[in-house]
This record gives C-alpha cells, sequence and structure tokens, in this order.
C-alpha cells in the first residue's frame, strides 16, 4: 500500500486569515513540516526564506547556517539530512548552478532534501529581481546521469505553504531530493491566507530500520523501491558515497548490481507516481482549447479564460502542481477531448516541449512566451485564445 | 466589488510598505481579499519602483493591476511610465513639487507637495509615502480608515507609529479638505 504524501489530513481546519508572501509561507511550511536545519547563501529573490528562518529557526531548536556559497549549502543540508534531520535550502537561478552537482548526490545517495528556487531571469546573473520560469528543465535535468528528482511549482501563496510541506513529505516518503519551482511573483506577492492548522497536517516521517545495526542494508531494495534509512550517530554505521553502490553503500563495479541499483531509484517514483503527480483542472471539462501553465503564468491564464469565457470560448486549464515528473498522462488524458494546447511560459517552451512529446502531434500546440523579465498580461494570453478559438 | 492602486515612484520611498499596509488593512480588518505585488529593479535606492494594491470581495487570480482605481505618482518618470491604465474616471495623485508635466488626462488629479508636507511637519522627508497613504485612503473611502489605522500600526517599524500615524492622517486629512472644498 502507497501512503499518501499530501499535506492535509483535513483542509477545512484553517487558521486566521493573514497577509503573506510565497517566501514567508515557505518558511512557515518548512518549519511547521519538521524542517529544523537550514544551510544557505542569500540571492534575491529567494533572500525573505533565509531571512524568516534565520529568525524562526533558533526559536524552534533548530540550526540555521549561513554558508560561503551554494556548493557548501548543499553539501550542509545533505549531510544534515544524514542524521536524521528534516533540511533545506533556498536560492535562485545563479545559485541554482552551483547546487546541482551536489542534487546528483542526493539523488544517488537517496538523501532527502528540499531545495526551493525561486526562479528569476536567466541566463547568468541575467534580471535579479524579475520573473521568470527558465529553469524548469534545469530542475529535471540540471545534474548529470539518470537522476530521479521531483520538482513542484505552485501558484499562490497558500498554495505555496502547501506545497512546502508536500516538499519535504515527498522527499522523506521517496529519499529523493525535491525542488520547489517558485518564481519571484508568487516568491514576493502579498496574499490573503487562510493557513491549514498545524495539527491538520500530514506529516511523512523517512522510514526506518527495523533490523539492528548488524543486519542494516542502507540500499536493499524494497517493495516500495525505498530502503529504509538510519540516521547517523544512532548506531547504524554505513558507507554513503556518490559512486555506483550496492546494498551495503560500497562502490561496486558489478554490472548487475549496478543497473539493478539504479532502476531502483527510478522505479521508487515509478511507483510513487500517482501519489506525487498532482494537477489542478480548472473548468477544462467542457473545453476545446486546454490551457497549461503552471505557477505565476497560470494566474494570468486564469484571467484569460475567465474573459474568453465571457466571450462564449469553451476553454479550461490543465495546471501540473508536481511538474517533475511530469503529468503526461493527464495531458495525453484530456488531449483526446480539446481541439488544441496553448502553453504559455516565461521561457522560450520548456514545458511545451514536454506537452509535445505527450501529445505527440494529435492535436496542435501553441506556445506563448516571454522572456523580458514580465509576467503575462491576461490580455495577450486571451488574444492567443481568441485567435485559436 | 474590485478596486486596484498603484503606488509609483523610486526605490526607496516606502511605497512597497504603503502597499502592504493597504492589503493587510483589507484583508485582515475589512474583511476582503487583497494581494500586494511589487515591481523593483536592483537598486537598494532609486530606479522605478511600483506597489499594486488589489481589493476584491471575490478570488483575485491575476495579482497585478489592469484597469487602475487609483495611482500615486511620486516621480514624473513614474507618473509618464504607469498611467497609461488608468480608469476613464479614476484619481491620480502626485507630488506637486515632482510631477510637473500632467499631459492629457482622462482622471481626477489631487496635488499635493507630498514630501515637502513630510519635512514640514516631522522634518524628515522619510515619512512620504504614509501622507500618501492617507490621501489614497480619503480620496478613494474604499476602506475605513480605522482599518488603514490598525494595520499602519501592526506593519510600521517599532517606535515610529505615532509620526507614522500622523503623516497618514495629515494625509487623510487634506483629501478630505480638497472634497470640502469642492463641495463648496
Amino acid at each position: 500500500m502507497t501512503r499518501s504524501s499530501r499535506p492535509l489530513n483535513d483542509p477545512n481546519r484553517r487558521r486566521p486569515p493573514r497577509l503573506l508572501t510565497g517566501n514567508e509561507a515557505c518558511a512557515m511550511a518548512a518549519i511547521d513540516a519538521g524542517m529544523r536545519f537550514y544551510a544557505g547563501y542569500p540571492i534575491t529573490p529567494s533572500s525573505e526564506i533565509a531571512e524568516s528562518l534565520a529568525r524562526w529557526l533558533p526559536t524552534v531548536g533548530g540550526v540555521f547556517i549561513a554558508m560561503e556559497d551554494e556548493i557548501a549549502s548543499m553539501g550542509a543540508i545533505i549531510g544534515a539530512s544524514l542524521t536524521g534531520v528534516k533540511s533545506m535550502t533556498a536560492t535562485s537561478g545563479p545559485g541554482f548552478s552551483l547546487m546541482q552537482e551536489n542534487i546528483g548526490y542526493a539523488s544517488m545517495a537517496e538523501v532527502p532534501v528540499v531545495v526551493v528556487n525561486v526562479m528569476r531571469g536567466g541566463p547568468s546573473t541575467g534580471l535579479p529581481t524579475s520573473p521568470a520560469q527558465g529553469d524548469v528543465m534545469q530542475a529535471r535535468w540540471g545534474t548529470h546521469g539518470d537522476h530521479p528528482v521531483v520538482a513542484l511549482a505552485p501558484y499562490s501563496v497558500e498554495e505555496t505553504y502547501e506545497a512546502t510541506v508536500r516538499a519535504f513529505n515527498l522527499s522523506e516518503q521517496y529519499r529523493v531530493p525535491v525542488i520547489l519551482l517558485l518564481d519571484e511573483v508568487i516568491a514576493h506577492v502579498n496574499e490573503k491566507v487562510e493557513l491549514p492548522e498545524r495539527e491538520a497536517l500530514r506529516i511523512v516521517e523517512r522510514p526506518k530500520p527495523e533490523v539492528p545495526p548488524s543486519q542494516y542494508l542502507p540500499y536493499v531494495d524494497t517493495p516500495t523501491g525505498v530502503p529504509p534509512m538510519a540516521p547517523f550517530g544512532t548506531g547504524y554505521r554505513y558507507h554513503v558515497t556518490g559512486l555506483a553502490h550496492d546494498e551495503t553503500g560500497f562502490q561496486t563495479n558489478d554490472p548487475k548490481v549496478i543497473d539493478a541499483q539504479l532502476r531502483r531509484l527510478h522505479r521508487k517514483l515509478e511507483l510513487g507516481r500517482h501519489d506525487i503527480v498532482e494537477v489542478d483542472e480548472f473548468l477544462i471539462q467542457d473545453a476545446e482549447i486546454g490551457i497549461f501553465a503552471y505557477g505565476s503564468s497560470a494566474r494570468s491564464a486564469r484571467r484569460a479564460i475567465r474573459l474568453a469565457r465571457e466571450k462564449g470560448i469553451r476553454v479550461g486549464m490543465l495546471r501540473p502542481k508536481t511538474i517533475w515528473p511530469f503529468p503526461d498522462e493527464e495531458v495525453r488524458a484530456w488531449t483526446g477531448r480539446l481541439k488544441a494546447w496553448l502553453v504559455p511560459e516565461m521561457n522560450l517552451g520548456q514545458a511545451a516541449h514536454e506537452v509535445e512529446w505527450a501529445v505527440a502531434g494529435r492535436v496542435p500546440i501553441r506556445r506563448l512566451n516571454r522572456v523580458d523579465g514580465n509576467l503575462f498580461h491576461p490580455s495577450e494570453i486571451l488574444r492567443a485564445i481568441e485567435e485559436m478559438a | 466589488m474590485k478596486f486596484e492602486v498603484r503606488l509609483s515612484g523610486e526605490g526607496g520611498q516606502g511605497l512597497i510598505l504603503a502597499g502592504k499596509i493597504l492589503a493587510e488593512a483589507a484583508a485582515i480588518h475589512a474583511g476582503l481579499n487583497a494581494t500586494q505585488s511589487q515591481s523593483y529593479g536592483p537598486e537598494a535606492r532609486g530606479g522605478a519602483s511600483r506597489s499594486e494594491v488589489i481589493l476584491s470581495d471575490g478570488e483575485i487570480d491575476y495579482p497585478k493591476a489592469t484597469e487602475v482605481d487609483v495611482m500615486v505618482a511620486l516621480t514624473q518618470q513614474s507618473y509618464d511610465t504607469y498611467r497609461h491604465d488608468v480608469k476613464k474616471g479614476g484619481v491620480v495623485i502626485v507630488d506637486s513639487e515632482a510631477v510637473e508635466s500632467l499631459g492629457d488626462t482622462w482622471y481626477r488629479v489631487v496635488s499635493h507637495p507630498i514630501f515637502q508636507l513630510s519635512e514640514q511637519h516631522f522634518g524628515r522627508i522619510l515619512f512620504g509615502n504614509m501622507i500618501a497613504l492617507g490621501l489614497v485612503a480619503g480620496v478613494t473611502g474604499v476602506l475605513p480608515k480605522d482599518a488603514v489605522e490598525a494595520a499602519l500600526v501592526s506593519r510600521v517599524p517599532k517606535g515610529t507609529e505615532e509620526k507614522n500615524l500622523a503623516a497618514f492622517r495629515l494625509g487623510y486629512g487634506l483629501a478630505e479638505a480638497d472634497a470640502a472644498g469642492k463641495g463648496s
């Protein structure tokens, strides 16, 4: 039986309303999810996450470290997580690039960590204070090798809170690095939120070994593909490496073992696929035109859909809350009922590429791209819808 | 009901704080829905800065302004750049010393020497943002005065509540006086 990583036991139990930014909601959610170790290097537009956690973590017995750079930040949170402490870092494009090597290490060594990447204009230092969505492919393929990874892309402050809790749940449950992809708009917008009560949250902890240290195999296969994880310092001594390893954690050159281990890394996400992948459907049931949008672009799309509906155009949206693994089944399922897809994104067509692959030529796909550091104006999306109708 | 406010000027004038106060007044103290978003450059001071607040009794999908009911412009540059989507019949509040050229207007202009007043009354230009906020609240009447004051007190740095409140009330009073003058 697969456990659910969904963050809410009871969606109706809410705290009183307050005004929060996405970055603040992310920091609050991390603490509510049990995160007690943060290592990072501040960078716009993610800095308020570090700023908030520097203030809040010490008050709950957690540790906050300002590191010398993002490479070290990733190293620190991997080390902390190995001791059994939920750990995270937050950054933006330039820092996310530096973290890639160690993100691969976390994938290979199956260390649960959460990496927040608040997307800003790139490449390179690009546009520090402006929104973009150019790191979608980097979140999936930024580090080398066939590595498993999960990435979530919330579109509001309230959803950022829930996605952050879910990011920890997923990383613990599947022992995988989870990337929380925010963008500058969601990170900095202040919105009225009614956060779930702490007691209403479903918090997942990593699987622990049920055998004594002498029998512990840190990379053993299991029905879920996820091996139990013993915290360092509790008598379970084992080897952690980025090299291909056998079930003891020691390096191996045995092709059969290497193949089985690498396939297990992917199988654990394939088995959990329906728990991990989450989408939101907005007025798509009777739609002829489907919009595939995520993050702040989906906010513009939502307005455009309402405006188009007023003009009698049947348009709706499939919005991935989980962007990796990609919701290809969901795209395919709706494709049969649509005339065409429209994919607005603040990059030159990264998710569109995946949509095209899932649709496999069955219906036309129109890309709508913006890379000037501005969020889509709803009228731009509306114009595209009208041209397609 | 939907109401859009744009506060524009340059970085360092405190417009983002003013926007947050307005949004909080609506969301927490007046039972409305609200978002506050911002657009700014990499500079700590200077550079065009814009803070937008959307008040609504329903869901707010797109978090930026598209049809502005009230705009504040504290520099000529921000006035020129951001006034294009002010609604017909809307209001634009300007700093009379900074914004000299108004061009064609399809909205009502409310003009006061905001920063000069701050300097006169409080010895520093620092409180211009709260005078502007008072003008917005007074001109529009979209939120109860005490809701904005409650949000202001909770958001400004500790120890500065009184001066900020006085600056807000100064702006609010100017708006009331304008309205009374117009009526007579």
